[in-house]
Formats: C-alpha cells, sequence, structure tokens
C-alpha cells in the first residue's frame, strides 16, 4: 500500500466536495428523482382533484329525498332523487355476482387444483383476453346475443356485467388458493379425506375472506361501468322497479351519462349527486377491500 | 405458481361412493364453468362478426380508411348509406396516442418512485391512492373531463401550445368549447396511468437487489443505478405495461364520447372535434338499424381485433422475455 501516496489524486488538501464530472452526475441524479417523486404527487393530485370536484359539485345534492325518492317527471323539473337508479344498480349488480361468482370461483378451483400446465394456459390466455376487452365490445355482444329484435331487460345487463366480473374473480380467487399452504392439503389427504371434501372443506374456508375481497373489488368496478347497460338497459322509466326479466331497469351510470349529456342545468345537478353516491360507494368498497385483503396477506404469512 | 399438485398416492378404493362421486362432480363443474369462459369469448367474437356481416360484404376491407358516414336519413344526397370507419380509426389512433404519450413517460416515473425512492411511509400511503384512480368510473372521469378538464385545457395549456407550437398545423387555434381531440386523448390519460405506474412498480420490484446493490458500490448513482439496471433490465415489461395502458385507452367509449366533441372530419389539429369507434357506436347504435347498425357492429369487431391484438402482443413479449431470464437465471 505504499504506492498510495503517490497518488495525485490522494492529496490530502484536496476539498472532500465534489468537483467536475462528479458534481454533474450528482445534479442529473437529484433532478430524476425529483421528476419522479414530483410524478407521483401530480397522480395522488389528480386523484384529489377528481374526488374534491365531483364531491364539491355534488354533495349539495344529496338529501334523504334524493336518495330515497323517484325522479321528478318532466324537461326541466327539480327535485325529486335517484331511487329508483340506486334499486336498478343494486339489482342488475347482484344478478352479476351470482352469475360470475360461482364461475370465477370453479375457474380458479381447476386452474390452482386440477389443471396441468398444458391446459392452463388457454384457460389463462381467454381469461386475460376477457379482462382486457372493452366494455363497449361486451355492450354491443350483450346486445346482438339477448335483445337484438326485442326488448331491453335489466338481465342483459347483469349478463354483461358477468363477463367483465368473471375474469377478475378468478384472478382473485386463484392468488388466494394459491397462499393456502401445501401442509393444510397434505394433511387432509393424509387423513384419508378426498379431494373435493378437502377442497370444499379445507382450502376454500381457509381462504374465504381474499374471495370476498375480490369480490367486492370486482362488484365495485363493475357497479361504475356504463357501456355494458348502454344498449341492455338504457330505456327505462322514472319509477322503481324490481322486474328485472320483464323491462329495463334504471341505474346509476346511465343516469350519470345521459344527464351528463344533457343541456339543463337541473339534469347536471342530478348527475352530480349521482356521480358523488356512485364514487362513495366504489371507493369505499375499494378501500375496505384493500385492508381486508392486507389482514388475509398477513395471516397467511405469519403461519 | 399454480403448480401446487398434491403428491398424494391415489386414495383407496375403499373409499366411499359420495366421495368418489363428489371429486368427479368438482371436477366436471370446474372444467365446465373454464369452459363456459372459452365459449363465451367464441361467442363474442362469432356474434359481433355476424352482426357485422352486411357491412363487411358491402364495404369489405375499404371500411378502414373510408371516411364517408352517412346514416340513410341523409337519402338523396350522394354517397347515402354508405360507410367507412377511417375517420374513427383515426381519431382512436390519435386519442390513445395522446393519452400514452402523457401516461406513458408519468406512469413509469411514478412506477420508479413507488419501487425504488419512495421511503416505506410514503410508498404504503401513495401506491393504493394511484391504484383507486383506476377505480373511479369512466362515465365520472369524462363527465369531470366535460366539466373541468376540458374547460381548463382550453384556457391554459392549449393558448400555450399554439402560442409555442402554431407553426405546426397540429397545434390549431385552442377549442371554442374546451371538448375535442386533445381532451380526451388527457382523459385516457388519466385512465392509463394508474395502469401502468402499477405494472411498473410491480416489475421493478422484482430486479433482485443484488444488481441493484452492486451498482451502487460500483459508484454509480441512484439515477444511474435506476437507468442503468432497472430500466434497462426490465425493458420488456415496461413495453408491456405501456401496451396494457394503451389497451385501456383503445378500449374506452364512455368518457371518449362526452369529451370528444363528436365532429366527423379529420381535422390538421388536434384541438379540433373528432370521433373515435367506440364513441361513434355509443352515439348512434340506439335505435339504429340495417346497415347503420351492420356498420356499428363492424366498428366493435375493429375494436375487438385492435385488443386481442395488443393484449396478444403483451403477453407474447412478457413470456419472451421471461423465458430469456429464465434462461440466464439457469
Amino acid at each position: 500500500m505504499s504506492t498510495l501516496g503517490a497518488d495525485p489524486l490522494m492529496d490530502p488538501k484536496r476539498p472532500l466536495s465534489a468537483t467536475g464530472n462528479l458534481r454533474r452526475r450528482r445534479r442529473t441524479d437529484r433532478l430524476m428523482r425529483g421528476v419522479a417523486t414530483a410524478a407521483a404527487i401530480l397522480a395522488v393530485a389528480i386523484l384529489a382533484i377528481v374526488i374534491v370536484t365531483v364531491t364539491g359539485k355534488g354533495a349539495s345534492q344529496l338529501s334523504l329525498s334524493f336518495l330515497f325518492k323517484d325522479p321528478a317527471v318532466g324537461l326541466d323539473a327539480v327535485g325529486g332523487g335517484i331511487a329508483n337508479a340506486i334499486v336498478g344498480t343494486a339489482l342488475i349488480v347482484a344478478l352479476a355476482t351470482v352469475m360470475a361468482a360461482p364461475i370465477g370461483v370453479l375457474i380458479a378451483i381447476y386452474l390452482t387444483e386440477f389443471s396441468t400446465p398444458r391446459t392452463a394456459r388457454p384457460i389463462r390466455l381467454v381469461l386475460d383476453l376477457l379482462n382486457g376487452m372493452p366494455s363497449i365490445v361486451i355492450g354491443v355482444f350483450a346486445y346482438g346475443l339477448l335483445i337484438e329484435g326485442g326488448q331491453q331487460a335489466g338481465w342483459a345487463g347483469s349478463f354483461a356485467l358477468a363477463i367483465i366480473m368473471v375474469p377478475l374473480i378468478a384472478r382473485a380467487t386463484g392468488e388466494m388458493l394459491t397462499l393456502v399452504p401445501r401442509e393444510l392439503r397434505e394433511a387432509s389427504h393424509a387423513l384419508g379425506i378426498s379431494r373435493w371434501r378437502t377442497i370444499v372443506g379445507i382450502v376454500l374456508p381457509s381462504s374465504l375472506g381474499g374471495i370476498l375481497t375480490g369480490l367486492v373489488l370486482a362488484v365495485a368496478r363493475s357497479a361504475g361501468e356504463t357501456a355494458p347497460l348502454l344498449f341492455t338497459t338504457s330505456i327505462f322509466s322514472n319509477s322503481t322497479t324490481v322486474n328485472i326479466f320483464g323491462t329495463a331497469l334504471p341505474n346509476i351510470p346511465l343516469i350519470i351519462f345521459s344527464d351528463s349529456e344533457s343541456a339543463f342545468p337541473a339534469d347536471h345537478a342530478r348527475a352530480w349527486g349521482a356521480a358523488v353516491v356512485l364514487m362513495a360507494f366504489i371507493l369505499i368498497g375499494n378501500l375496505g377491500a384493500r385492508a381486508m385483503l392486507a389482514r388475509q396477506r398477513g395471516k397467511f404469512q405469519s403461519q | 405458481m399454480s403448480t401446487a399438485a398434491p403428491a398424494v398416492t391415489p386414495l383407496s378404493p375403499t373409499r366411499r361412493l359420495a366421495d368418489r362421486l363428489g371429486d368427479r362432480v368438482l371436477v366436471g363443474l370446474t372444467i365446465l364453468a373454464s369452459l363456459a369462459a372459452i365459449v363465451i369469448l367464441v361467442l363474442i367474437v362469432v356474434k359481433l362478426v355476424s352482426g357485422a356481416s352486411a357491412a363487411i360484404s358491402r364495404f369489405g376491407l375499404a371500411f378502414l380508411w373510408h371516411s364517408t358516414w352517412n346514416p340513410a336519413s341523409s337519402a338523396g344526397v350522394a354517397h347515402a348509406n354508405v360507410f367507412g370507419a377511417g375517420t374513427l380509426i383515426f381519431g382512436t389512433a390519435v386519442t390513445s396516442t395522446i393519452g400514452l404519450a402523457i401516461a406513458g413517460p408519468l406512469g413509469i416515473a411514478i412506477g420508479v418512485y413507488l419501487s425504488l425512492l419512495a421511503p416505506g411511509r410514503a410508498g404504503a400511503l401513495i401506491s393504493p391512492l394511484v391504484e383507486l384512480l383506476a377505480a373511479i368510473p369512466s362515465v365520472i372521469v369524462g363527465f369531470w373531463g366535460l366539466i373541468f378538464l376540458g374547460p381548463f385545457l382550453k384556457n391554459t395549456i392549449e393558448p400555450a401550445l399554439h402560442d409555442v407550437l402554431g407553426f405546426i398545423p397540429l397545434f390549431g387555434p385552442p377549442n371554442a368549447t374546451g371538448d375535442g381531440i386533445f381532451t380526451a386523448g388527457v382523459v385516457l390519460a388519466l385512465m392509463a396511468l394508474p395502469i401502468i405506474a402499477a405494472i411498473t412498480r410491480d416489475i421493478f420490484l422484482t430486479v433482485p437487489r443484488e444488481l441493484k446493490d452492486g451498482a451502487l458500490a460500483l459508484g454509480a448513482t441512484r439515477w444511474e443505478m435506476i437507468r442503468g439496471v432497472v430500466l434497462d433490465s426490465q425493458r420488456a415489461g415496461i413495453a408491456a405495461a405501456t401496451i396494457l395502458g394503451l389497451s385501456r385507452a383503445l378500449g374506452e367509449a364512455i368518457a371518449v364520447t362526452q369529451t370528444i366533441g363528436s365532429g366527423s372530419l379529420i381535422g390538421n389539429s388536434l384541438f379540433g372535434n373528432g370521433d373515435a369507434l367506440g364513441s361513434r357506436i355509443v352515439e348512434q347504435f340506439s335505435g339504429s338499424t340495417g346497415i347503420l347498425t351492420s356498420s356499428l357492429f363492424f366498428c366493435a369487431v375493429i375494436l375487438l381485433v385492435i385488443e386481442l391484438a395488443v393484449n396478444l402482443a403483451a403477453q407474447l413479449i412478457v413470456r419472451r422475455s421471461a423465458r430469456r431470464q429464465g434462461v440466464l437465471a439457469r
């Protein structure tokens, strides 16, 4: 190490601060880190701006009669509420969940428990493609399959929403099922319990929380979809109805859409109010599901 | 992954009939459900193509570039009942390009921040907020874009761009109402942004710690480490994330309808009104008949083909890079 002293760079009197090239590199470093941080802050700011402005416009509409009364009839009618749309959306989404949840969960069970790599690959691909399908295409498809030549019906909208929900539910359930420790399955098999009993009695219950979380997220997603309902359940009356198989059901996304295209201020006001209701439901569902998911993951990791 | 194949010897033949039956039934049900998903996908393709068949046989491939769109109400005029999606494909392409040009770099930057730079608390707070942005329904984002974003762009960004870059015809005078192609593109950027950010965050988190630490130990600054190690090794993943963001933008119909201003001309200016594949379907499908309906089905087929191609491309990129990285790891 005696040569070290001969190194001109090791002059002990040299200042310790960065010079020249290093200073430039550090400046670039700081700049790029600042840009990345600013981008993240911008995204949060956009979210905040959207929520605050929508709430600012719509919160003044909210009242008990807005939630529990049907719309006032007439072109520029003021007053009334969106009870018909709240009931309709609840029914449409509930029926969609009833259709999609069993199929989604069964697909996830097939993929995690029974499939071979050769059979799993095409099914995963189909799920991905369904997941990437534009909702307007699904809307046109549901119209062509169920409505064309006939009358609109709420259940056709549910069918379209179910197509959107199946891949979401299948993926969320699959993620939870793979988290179930293998030892649990093996212990069950070692006790001579058949496969279906193991799955129904042990694997599914132990991941139930996660499956429900995925379900809530899928419900929240489909509740806000407009395009699948546009041609299947858009021509509806102003009164509350539960006849999901006979007529088109009023629903919140279409109220927002059609009222937002309207020229009447009263319609815009109603659209903002409906937007606040829908957004509150979706954000609460999302936040709740996320909190549940974190707990569920923690449960398995601590074992 | 899913290959948690239970290492179990075949059950003894003494097991009860119910168990044997139950196993069969459960396997059968799961296979049926999986087949149902495949059947739905096939049905979508078949139904859309059959709905579009009249327009396909009448206009053929020329539908893709012809820009006449004359519904029956204008009969007596030349080209009555002649349809072509040229303008609409152009509108879809331009709005999605604007969306991606904004959301791509921004989303990747957010992905970098969340995976590599954010101090623990901030990351844990901002990550879910970014994903929450994706949860806001498109009809609300579109309404917001129509009432707040459009006028804001008209008064600030559009005049600024016009003043500086006005010599390029692309940046014409600002839109009179605040609607238009540019506004729709910015709205699409808002929708693609959380997708790109979340996916890039997840793939950046998979970069092995040794590589990052190695670069830092060699004296690289954080940014040099990010550029040289993280961004460089995850090029395929970044491309796939961008493509999935693009897929979201291409398929969005509702928010585009609300903000694009529904004009039919291919103008020179980004700030003019336009129309896109999805928004045209939204506007004209209800109550349409005959060849107009069929042409709108044709538009849906085009959207379907684009989406399938885009998603398959993303899959291919991911699989190829996974194979390459797998080889390297071995």
